[in-house]
Formats: C-alpha cells, structure tokens, sequence
C-alpha cells in the first residue's frame, strides 16, 4: 500500500496558540507523511495535540490559534501558504473532515440529503440529482437502514450512529483523496461503534481514500489504521506500522498507554445472604412525563457494604433512570427503594438531612457538576458545614483533610477555581464533594468516561482505595466494560428499563451469556488488529451493533 | 434624470474604485505578511466596502474644511476630542494600577474605555453635583433668557457661561444637577427592577409549575400593553392620587417605571435561570437538601452574574429614556428639580434661533446630548462585556 504516490507531507509543523496574552506553542515540530489509501492513527490524551493537527493537515487552524513554521503540503499544494480560493477549492472536494459530535455539525433545519448534496453541487462534481443518486448508494454502502428514504429525515430523527455514518457518507460525497476523522465514535456507545468502525473502514478502503483517524483509543485506532503516531503535549513519540507498534513498543510513554488496561481490583466474595444491604431496589417502575413514558420495568439488586455493583447497558437502557429513583428525583411509580433496611421516601423533598448525606452521587461530567464560580474550597466545604455543622478553621481543616485523601496538594488548590483544573482533578473534587457527605453509599454516574485512559485509571485507583478505607458501597453506572472489568465486583446488565442478567463478576465475563450481554461484550474493541475481521467473519455484517440489538 | 445619472456615476466609480484598491494592495508587496493576505483573499465586495469607506471619509473632510457648519463641526470635534480623551484614559489604565486592571485595559477596545471614562465622569458629576456647579438648581436670577457664550456684546453674562432659562435659572448648573436628579433616580428604578426581576425569574425557573405559569403570564400581559403609553396611564393615575405632592409622584413613578422594566428583567432571568437549573451542580445541591434561597442566591445567581449585568446596563439606558420621555411629557420629575428631560423641553423653543445664534439654538441638544451620550456609553461597555463573557466574535 506504501508504494502508492505521497498524498500530504507535513514538515516540522509548529502551531501556536494565544492565551493570556502571549502565544505559546502547542505543537512542536510534527512530520506526517501520508500515502494514497493509507490511515494514519493519531492518538494521545487531550492537549496532545492530535486535533490541531488534524485541522492543519486541511491548511485551517482554530480562531487563536496559527501555523507558526513549517509546511503542509497536499498533493503538491502548499497549504499553509494557498490563497482562500485555492483552499476553498479543495476543502470538501478533496479534503473532507469528520467532527466528532454529528448531532453538532449537522445543520437541525435542513434534511440530511439536502446537506449531502451541497459539497458535490459547489464544487461542481455532481448535478443535484446525480448526488442524490449517489448519496444512496453511499448509505446503502454505509449499510444505513432503508438508504433509499432515511436521506429525506432531519438530523434528529435518526440515531447518533446513523448520523455519524451519514456524516461520513457526506464527507464520502466529493470522493475526497483525504478524510479526517476527528474522534467519529467516541460519544457512540460500543454496540454501536462497532458498527460505525466497520463501515468507515469498508468505505475507506473500498474507494481508497487516505484518512487520518484521531482518537484516544487504542483499541479502536488498532481497528483502524495501517500506521500509528503517539503525540504527547504536542511533541511526536513515536511512530511504526499498527502491527510493530502494538507488539513492540518502543518507548516508555507509549508502553505506559498500553498498560492502562492493566489495572484490576481483585474481586470481593459475595456478601453473606443474612447482611442486610445498604441499598436494596425491590420492582421498581418508573416512567417519565407523569406515567405516560414508562422507563423501568420491575428493576430489582442489592447493593452491599464494601461492593461495587457495577450497572451496564447502552444509552437509553434505564441506568440512570434507577439512578434517579435511588435518589428520589424521580419516585417510582410501583416499588421501592430501602436503605439500610429501611424504605426511603420515595421523593427526596421528603427524605430528613441524614438520608440525604448517606446516598451521594458524583456526576459524568465534571465541568456541570462543579458550580464553576465557586472555589474548590467552598465546594467541598458546603456539604461539611450542612452536614456536618463545621465551621471557620474546623470545616477549611476537614476540606484539607479530604484533598489530601484525594491526592492533591490543598495549599494549591483549595482557592482555585474548577476551570484552573484538569479533567482528572475536576472529577476528583467530585469525588470530594461526595465523600465530604461521609456517606455509606456512593452513585458513580459514568465518572470516567470523559477522561483518557491514563487519567480514568487514576481516578479508579483513587475509588477503590476509598472503598477499601471508608466501607463505601458503590453503584457504578457505565458503558464501558474494559472499566467494569477492573472495578466491579458484581454486574447488573440492563437493557430498555429491564435488568437482564445480573451476577458475580467472574461469572459473568464466563461464557454461556445471556445473548444481550454477550452482544455487549464482543462489541468492546480489543487491542487486537485482527480483531474487528475476525469479530465480522463471526457474527456477520448485518449481526452488530443495532441491527443484532434489536433482533433480540 | 441628471440625478440618476449621478447616483449611476457615483456607483461605477465606487466599484471600479474597489477593484482599484484591491489590484493595487495585491500588487504592492507590504512590510507585512498579514496585510498581504488580508488583500489576497479579500472578496471583491470587501473591497468595494473599503471604498466606500474612504468616499465617507472624504465628504466628511470636504465638510469639516472647505464648506463648514457650525454643528457639523462642533460634532467632528466632539467626536475627536473623545476619542483622544479616551485614547489617553486607555493609556493612562496600561501603565497605572494592579496587575488585573493593567491587563484588562491592555485587552480593552478604544470604544469601551470611551463607555467607561464617560461613566466615571457622570458618576463624579452626579456625586458631587453641589460642589461643581456654580449655583444651585432652584436659584433664580433677575437676569432672565441670558443667552449663552458669556460675551456681553451678544447677550451674554459672563457669571452665566450656557446663560439662563426663561425664569432665570442657570443653565449650566441646572445641567450638573440633572445629572444628580436623573441618572440617580434611573439608577435606582433599575436596581428596583431587577430586584423584582430577578427574584421572579430564577423563582420560576426552579419551581417551574404553576408559580412558572402563573408569573409568565401576568408578565405576558404586562408586556402586551406598549410601555410608555402604560406608563403614562398609570402616572395619570399616580399623579391625581399624589395630588401637588412632586416627592410622591417621583416615587410612584420609580415604583411604576420599575415594574414595567422588571417584566423584561424577569424574561432574561427566566431564560437564563433555566439554562442554569439543569446543570449537575444544582442537582447536587437539591439532593444535598439545602433551602431555596440558597439554590437562588448562592448557586445560580453568581452563573447567572454577566449576563444580568449586560442586562443591567442596557436597562439602566431604557429606564432613563423612560424617565426622560415622561418629563419631557411634564409628568416625570416634577419642578422645580432639575432633570434633563423636562430642560429639553423647557428650552426647546430655542432650537429656532439656529440660524442666528446656533450656540442658543444648540441648548436643547445640550440636555439631550447628555442623555444621549450616557446612553452611548453605557452600551460600549455593556458589549465589551457581552464580548468578554460570550467569546462572541465582531
């Protein structure tokens, strides 16, 4: 495939960006060389750099930001130096760009082939009707449900997949020499990545088209690409073909990145059948806008002292909904939840202060769970003065204490802002925010999934070692089983407001499976690059993602 | 025809002029490489707008030198005189004070350290209105309808720089004291509809329900009715309910002007507080059991801070509009205060000696000048604000 003519040549790309009144360089001195039907992996956490040069790579850069030395040259073209014309002929012809969130890139007013069609007819490749023509050809390639009709819906009234894989086809639209995935499928869950992976790979090499794919999973790049770079703060590490570099990695950073998936907890035994347990969910429905939509159908498990029961399923299945049934913003309709053996009142208006502080939730997101205009101080200080009655020195000397089980520095940070912190140190003073409570039981909303590999391994560190110290009993909602693996020591499968199967860990990562979890299962991506040919060879095409979801 | 022909002539040299300027800024090779980009990927229609510009500019040089008006130039150096003023303010904010104010005046645009300057000086002239002007605002003189300028020869006095009204009061000083009387009373009006405002909205953005609907809609209906003429309405009312008392009907019209403004206060809060309510960290709080007043004051207010203030400025201008408009009308502020509104109409009948005495003729404009240029002001900082929390470019 390398012997194919070179497609863009990148020399020692330098980009800076302005903040603060001064430019500070956030890329420093990148070489890509990129052949004509060739991916190219990109990863690294976030702030490496991968997006920047994602964007330069089509000659653009973001508003503050600019390509300070070095060159960008694409088929011959110097991009950093083309006039706009010369540019605006290329972008979308011959360059096409995938955005991570589709849902944010597609324009909600007009129907998606309307968009479709735009690039072509610019650019005069095709006539309207030719591209419409073309189009469904592309998402019945993409293996887009009913391609001929699904092009006439607008943005939201298809699924996140779909959207996703009709962003591709409209990047697909000129036959571009060049696409650029930025991230396409980390905000899908992994029944339907996979799905998402299988056809850009299909399409890519069908037309052979060049791609530079930009992720922060190795496992999905492994998927993906025939040659890998590993960016770190801007700087290149290390780059070899897919295979070379997930057997023989050279150095340490990248060894380290490979070893993330390492970290396991050893599994606790199951609790004693007489122990009562901390939370107990007993046939709990639930259904939102006044009982019309019904959400949960007679979900029931125990959660104990000590254990993490970890909640899984894909979007949409019902895991957060219990959560906010635990928690009393949403009473069930029928069932209820006891604590400690006793039954909570169903709506948290009318639970007294200490049932409050007993249940504590920390939140997906850390950057709307932390009030932004409060300091890290009065963050973590409010629930000890509420609950606690602490004041002056006596509350700031306990906010101390917390930082300090959390591992970070309370001279440094106790009067700084949220946004003066990292993605991991936010989440961590979630963590605080919840322990400060001295609670008995926590809800672990997807707490890692907004974070690198490097940075979530941390943090799971972090609540295993709290667990073990304060006898925390966890829920752990997520979608991510590699996640799973390493912390839970039981599993509750839901799937459209029903649990599923539940269990020990051990045995439910044991085969035979219930046919949903074993979906759930083969769909996470393995660091295997064979993994995704030998997973379709399988199952079968039309065996994955949504379409296998829905066949049971 | 001739007209046409004109109007025909001045476009084609305005589009050949554009492609003019272009060729040439793309042939000359400029010391810098942002200026030659810039003329690179420059759209023909740009290029155009630029020179359209520059003919502006030359009618007004052909206005300011060789065929000159009084006020057209009295304004050209006003508008020069400003922009020096608050060239030298900007300046003068880089190199003193704190390390904060230094870098927030190296970040700030001419337009709102202009906004800011004027503010500070009404502010300062409001304040110490008592000091600054020469006589009080309720002292009558026997001289009446000095004209301004202070030169005997022409009418004037000079112990009256902007002369005296047809009663006998000073001019100027009665300027300086509107500043108190106006400005304040808007000021407070303001803070009076926001407070109201305010409350109401984040009010029924968490409880939602009946409290959301019960308030939208007598909002809805306060808004339906145009709010000057409601405002006139009431201040009939107010006024035969007050009697001869002019303290009381000040205070019901702060009172009146301060419910009508805070049904938009109320709309803005609303959205924004609903915006807010969603976020995780009022579900902690929620969850955490803690009291309404907190949630409203603790949590949401300070996220809801810059938006509200961009509000605040833009309100403060429409309330002292309003207040204008009403003395204006006579049943604002009532004699013998001095307020800007009722001086604009007082001394409008001068406005016909233009021709003679412009300086006489430009009393009136005085008054509302002032009003105007606060009003301009305040919304230069109000953007820059708007810029500064939004990241909204242009």
């Amino acid at each position: 495939m390398s012997k194919q003519e070179l497609l863009l040549k990148i020399r020692d790309l330098k980009i800076e960006g302005r903040s603060d009144e001064t430019w500070n360089q956030i890329v420093n001195g990148v070489d890509i060389d990129l052949h004509k039907g060739e991916v190219l992996g990109l990863i690294g956490e976030s702030g490496a750099g991968k997006s920047t040069i994602g964007l330069a790579a089509m000659g653009f850069t973001r508003d503050g930001c600019r390509i300070s030395d070095g060159s960008v040259e694409f088929d011959g073209i110097d991009l950093v130096n083309a006039d706009a014309a010369t540019k605006r002929s290329l972008l979308g012809k011959r360059i096409a760009y995938v955005a991570q969130s589709a849902a944010a890139s597609f324009n909600p007013a007009h129907r998606l082939m309307e968009q479709h069609i735009e690039g072509p007819v610019q650019h005069n490749v095709f006539s309207a009707s030719e591209s419409e023509k073309d189009g469904i050809e592309l998402y019945r390639k993409l293996r887009l449900p009913d391609p001929e009709n699904i092009g006439f819906r607008y943005p939201h009234q298809v699924s996140g997949g779909q959207l996703q894989r009709a962003m591709t086809a409209m990047a697909m639209a000129c036959r571009p020499d060049l696409i650029i995935f930025d991230e396409p499928t980390t905000a899908l869950d992994v029944t339907t990545q996979i799905e998402v992976l299988a056809s850009i790979r299909d399409i890519v090499e069908q037309f052979n088209t060049a791609a530079i794919y930009i992720t922060h999973d190795l496992a999905v790049v492994a998927q993906m690409a025939d040659k890998i770079k590993v960016l770190l703060k801007g700087d290149e590490v290390e780059e070899a073909d897919t295979r070379t570099m997930l057997s023989h990695p050279k150095e340490d950073y990248t060894k380290s990145l490979w070893a993330v998936r390492s970290f396991q907890r050893e599994q606790k035994p199951l609790a004693d059948k007489g122990e009562t347990p901390v939370v107990s969910i007993k046939n709990v429905d639930a259904a939102y806008g006044g009982g019309t939509v019904k959400v949960l159908h007679d979900v029931s498990f125990d959660i104990h002292a000590g254990r993490t029961v970890a909640v899984v399923g894909e979007s949409g299945s019902g895991k957060s909904t219990t959560a906010r049934c635990i928690t009393g913003l949403l009473p069930p309709l029928t069932g209820t939840v006891e604590f400690d053996g006793v039954t909570l009142p169903a709506d948290y208006r009318q639970r007294d202060k200490d049932q409050l502080r007993q249940a504590q939730m920390i939140y997906q997101m850390a950057d709307t769970a932390l009030n932004p205009r409060k300091t890290i101080g009065e963050i973590i200080g409010r629930p000890v003065e509420f609950y606690l009655g602490l004041t002056g020195t006596a509350k700031r000397k306990r906010v101390e204490e917390l930082l300090d089980i959390l591992e970070l520095e309370p001279n440094q940070y106790i009067d700084r802002l949220p946004s003066e912190l990292s993605g991991g140190q936010k989440q961590r003073i979630g963590i605080g925010r919840a322990l400060a409570a001295e609670p008995k039981f926590i809800i672990c909303d997807e707490v890692t999934s907004a974070l690198d590999q490097l940075v979530a391994e941390g943090i799971l560190r972090t609540l295993a070692k709290l667990q073990d110290e304060f006898n925390l009993a966890y829920m752990f909602i997520t979608h991510d089983l590699a996640t799973v693996r390493s912390i839970a020591d039981e599993v509750v499968v839901m799937k459209e407001g029903r649990v599923v199967e539940a269990g020990p860990k051990d045995v439910m990562f044991k085969p035979p499976h219930h046919a949903y979890t074993d979906l759930l299962l083969s769909s996470v991506p393995e660091m295997d690059p064979d993994w995704l040919d030998n997973l379709l060879e399988e199952r079968g095409v039309d065996n994955i993602g949504d379409a296998a979801s829905s066949k049971i | 025809m001739n007209t046409l022909l004109w109007i025909i002539g001045i476009v084609a040299a305005l589009m050949a002029g554009g492609w003019l300027i272009r060729t040439l800024g793309r042939a000359i090779d400029l010391p810098s490489r942002q200026a030659n980009i810039y003329f690179r990927d420059m759209p023909y229609l740009a290029s155009v707008g630029l020179a359209v510009g520059i003919f502006a500019i030359g009618i007004l040089i052909y206005y300011y030198f060789l065929s000159p008006t009084p006020f057209f130039v009295w304004a050209v150096n006003g508008f020069i005189f400003f922009a020096i003023c608050a060239f030298i303010f900007r300046f003068i904010g880089r190199v003193v004070g704190t390390e904060g104010s230094k870098k927030l005046f190296r970040q700030m645009p001419l337009t709102a350290s202009f906004g800011i300057l004027i503010i500070i000086v009404y502010a300062i002239t409001a304040i110490f209105a008592g000091i600054i002007a020469p006589y009080g605002q309720e002292e009558v003189f026997a001289k009446a309808n000095v004209l301004p300028g202070g030169d005997p020869a022409t009418g004037g006095d000079p112990e009256h720089i902007l002369g005296t009204d047809p009663i006998g009061r000073d001019i100027l000083s009665r300027i300086i004291f509107g500043a108190q009387n106006t400005v304040g009373i808007a000021f407070i009006t303001t803070c009076l509809a926001f407070l109201i405002g305010t409350t109401m909205g984040f009010l029924a953005a968490i409880k939602g329900g009946w409290i959301d609907q019960l308030t939208s809609r007598v909002v809805d209906a306060l808004m339906a009715i145009p709010q000057l003429i409601f405002a006139l309405l009431l201040m009939t009312i107010a006024t035969a309910w007050a009697g001869s008392n002019g303290f009381l009907v000040t205070v019901y019209m702060i009172l009146i002007i301060a419910v009508l403004d805070s049904t938009r206060v109320y709309r803005l809060s609303r959205a924004v507080g609903l915006n807010i309510v969603v976020m995780d960290y009022i579900e902690a709080a929620k969850l955490r059991g803690e009291t309404l007043s907190y949630l409203v004051f603790k949590e949401i207010l300070p996220n809801a801070f810059a938006p509200l203030l961009a509000e605040f400025g833009l309100r403060f201008c429409f309330v002292f509009l309003t207040i204008a408009s009403l003395s204006f009308l006579g049943i604002g502020i009532q004699p013998p205060l001095a307020d800007w509104g009722t001086m604009v109409k007082d001394l409008s009948a001068f406005i016909n000696f233009a021709q003679f005495s412009p300086l006489t003729a430009a009393l009136p404009l005085m008054a509302a000048g002032a009003i105007a240029l606060l009003t301009v002001g305040v919304n230069f900082v109000v953007d820059w604000m708007l810029q500064k929390t939004s990241g909204l470019k242009e």
